[in-house]
């Protein structure tokens, strides 16, 4: 089932240069993550969580080692190409402050279908299928600074699933988060996980996080310390 | 395109102290410059147009050489000017007149004065001789043998309505000119060389006057569209052998006044541009608080899929709406001022007074009310913001995502 692997990354090494003392955040790092898990990064501060889920999002650029990102290979990309495959092809989700705050929510789910160009009656009806997704359909007129914490990161599940990208890519999505609203978003991620088959990849430190994670990925040093899948 | 406009017009408004502020700016210097390019404008067209419906026009037909060598000699047939001058739409007429000079006697003294001989129906149409009689009265038919004066000669001359002026001058091709003509009126020149040199008499008493066989030297060009004069001059230059006929705008005739025009307008400009320079600072300063606050949000846009041109024309448009918020409400608050001081203009007293009517030039400072001049404000304002949007350009062209969000 070869093309089920929707992440593919091999021999990846980061090296931050721009520093007085270079940083060797990536240590080749190897990893496939295939449609429809719900993956867990994990691993001491430092350890390279952060900057393995900007290079699989394109968001940073490798040193050295392959990224392949649903079958497609970035690393040549130009900028305005990789912001175009950003949009189609991944959904992320920030630790916090993920939504434009002049918009509303549901202006803000749809924008990126505005981006490309989406009827109207397709955002419509997608914007309301996704707040109703993640619980919120009441709150679609609402501005971001109307939200609770939990809410706005919950609307920001809704933004990045809006354009049905290949995956989700979320970096300490809970960090900010009490453990009431912690519960909440990971129920609604395993939810949309098991149901609608959604591919889930987040780092986290918290351990109830990391309990609801199917497959846990440890990082240390820059390397994959540990991969375990539980079912 | 469309949304794009929704998020500027909401990122304007999210921070509307300082889209206040920075429209507040614009407002101000839009309206000073309306304000002062329109009085400054206004005030040169009237003094243009005072002088040039005082005695020149806005242009004028002689023969070839006239201009630089005033003599009767120069005089010429007015048929083929008068006959091409048909084809002319914006042309009302062409004004003959006899422009030489003559000694003027009265009793024990003499002066030399300028004669013009003037059509009493079309010069009156043009440079409305009539209403500014003081005392005495106009030409009252075609061929009337008397002559009207500027008040500093009668003064001089001693001279009143009702006596009688001896001129004698040389005629066309040498012959002896010589006439009596009673004084009908007395008018006054604002300007002092016309006051005390100036005389009228009728076009046909020039004609026999001077001897010209019905040649005449000067042409007036009474235009519907003094604005475009130039193309009319240009036009009529096309129609009329150059080796026979000059023509020449009031430009061409008096060149200290338009020069004059000119140093005087550069002289505000310059003003204004500094104006405009330290506005511009406050839009700038304004354009990079605003990247340093929003350089997280900027990420964030790119990260999720918004192309740099994307976010370009966000920002572009977001100081293009400042910048109309601005200019418009500028506009609004000159327009009444500019057109109050149209309809009623304001009036200079004491030195300044004395000043204009020394060029023989009503002492008025009228405002044009010429959407030109808003046009420009606008174009000038809209230039200087994009040309502003070029650094955050350069800025968020190479923003960062990660390091942008990272702050
Ligand atoms: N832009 C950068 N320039 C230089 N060094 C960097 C940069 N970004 C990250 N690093 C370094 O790279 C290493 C990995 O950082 P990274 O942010 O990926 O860790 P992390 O696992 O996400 O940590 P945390 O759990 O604290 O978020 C760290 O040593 C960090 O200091
Ligand atoms: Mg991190």
């Amino acid at each position: 089932m070869e093309n089920n692997i929707v992440i593919k990354v091999s021999d990846l090494e980061k090296i931050y240069d721009e520093t007085a003392v270079p940083v060797h955040a990536l240590r080749g790092v190897d990893l496939e993550i295939r449609r429809g898990e719900f993956t867990a990064i994990v691993g001491p501060s430092g350890s390279g969580k952060t900057t393995l889920l900007n290079i699989i999002g394109g968001l940073d650029r490798p040193t050295a080692g392959k990224v392949e990102v649903d079958g497609n290979d970035i690393a040549n990309l130009s900028d305005n190409q990789l912001i175009d495959f950003r949009k189609k092809h991944i959904g992320f989700v920030f630790q916090s402050y993920n939504l434009i705050p002049v918009l509303t929510a549901k202006e803000n789910v749809e924008f990126v279908m505005l981006l490309q160009k989406r009827s109207k009656a397709e955002r419509d009806s997608r914007t309301r299928e996704l707040m109703e997704a993640v619980g919120l359909a009441d709150r679609m007129q609402n501005r971001p600074s109307e939200l609770s914490g939990g809410q706005q990161q919950r609307v920001a599940v809704a933004r990045a699933l809006a354009p049905k990208p290949a995956f989700i890519l979320a970096d300490e999505p809970t960090a900010n988060l009490d453990s009431k609203s912690t519960a909440n978003l990971l129920d609604m991620m395993a939810r949309l996980n098991k149901e609608e088959n959604i591919t889930f990849v987040f780092s986290t430190h918290d351990q109830r996080v990391i309990d609801r994670a199917r497959r846990v990925v440890t990082l240390e040093d820059g390397k994959v310390l540990s991969d375990h899948s539980r079912e | 395109m469309h949304n794009l406009v929704k998020l500027a017009g909401r990122n304007i408004w999210r921070n509307k102290r300082r889209t206040f502020i920075t429209s507040a700016s614009i407002l101000f210097a839009v309206f000073f410059s309306i304000a002062v390019t329109s009085i400054q404008k206004g005030t040169w067209d009237h003094m243009v147009d005072s002088i040039v419906h005082y005695h020149f026009g806005y242009a004028q037909i002689h023969k070839a050489g006239y201009w630089e060598d005033k003599t009767i000699d120069n005089a010429f047939d007015a048929a083929r000017p008068l006959e091409i001058s048909e084809g002319f739409a914006e042309v009302r007429q062409l004004v003959p007149r006899i422009e030489s000079f003559a000694l003027a006697s009265y009793g024990t003294r003499t002066k030399a004065a300028m004669v013009v001989g003037i059509d009493p129906e079309k010069e009156r149409t043009l440079t409305r001789i009539d209403t500014r009689i003081g005392t005495g009265s106009y030409f009252a038919q075609r061929d009337d043998d008397g002559a009207i004066l500027a008040a500093g000669l009668a003064e001089y001359l001693k001279l009143n309505v009702g006596d009688t002026l001896v001129m004698i001058s040389q005629g066309y091709h040498g012959i002896n000119a010589a006439g009596k003509f009673p004084v009908r009126g007395i008018v006054h020149f604002g300007s002092p060389e016309l006051n005390k040199q100036l005389l009228y008499i009728t076009l046909e008493k020039a004609k026999w006057f001077y001897g010209t066989e019905g040649l005449i030297t000067t042409l007036i060009v009474d235009t519907d569209a003094p604005d475009a004069i130039q193309k009319t001059v240009a036009n009529l230059r096309q129609e009329l052998n150059p080796e026979e006929y000059e023509v020449m705008d009031y430009k061409e005739m008096m060149p200290e006044l338009i020069q004059a025009r000119e140093v005087d307008t550069a002289g505000s400009y310059i003003i204004l541009i500094v104006l405009y320079v330290i506005i511009a600072f406050g839009i700038f300063g304004t354009i990079l608080m605003m990247l340093k606050e929003r350089e997280y949000e900027f990420g964030l846009l790119k990260a999720i899929g918004m192309r740099t041109g994307q976010l370009n024309l966000m920002v572009w448009l977001e100081t293009i709406l400042l910048g109309f918020i601005g200019s418009i409400a500028g506009m609004l608050v000159a327009l009444p001022l500019v057109y109050y001081f149209h309809i009623n203009p304001i009036r200079l007293s004491g030195q300044m007074a004395e000043a204009y009517e020394k060029f023989g030039v009503e002492p008025l400072l009228p405002a044009a009310v010429d959407p030109s001049l808003f046009i420009s404000q606008a174009i000038v304002i809209f230039g200087m913001i994009t040309v502003l949007s070029f650094y955050p350009m350069l800025k968020i062209g190479a923003l960062k995502p990660v390091s942008a969000m990272r702050s």
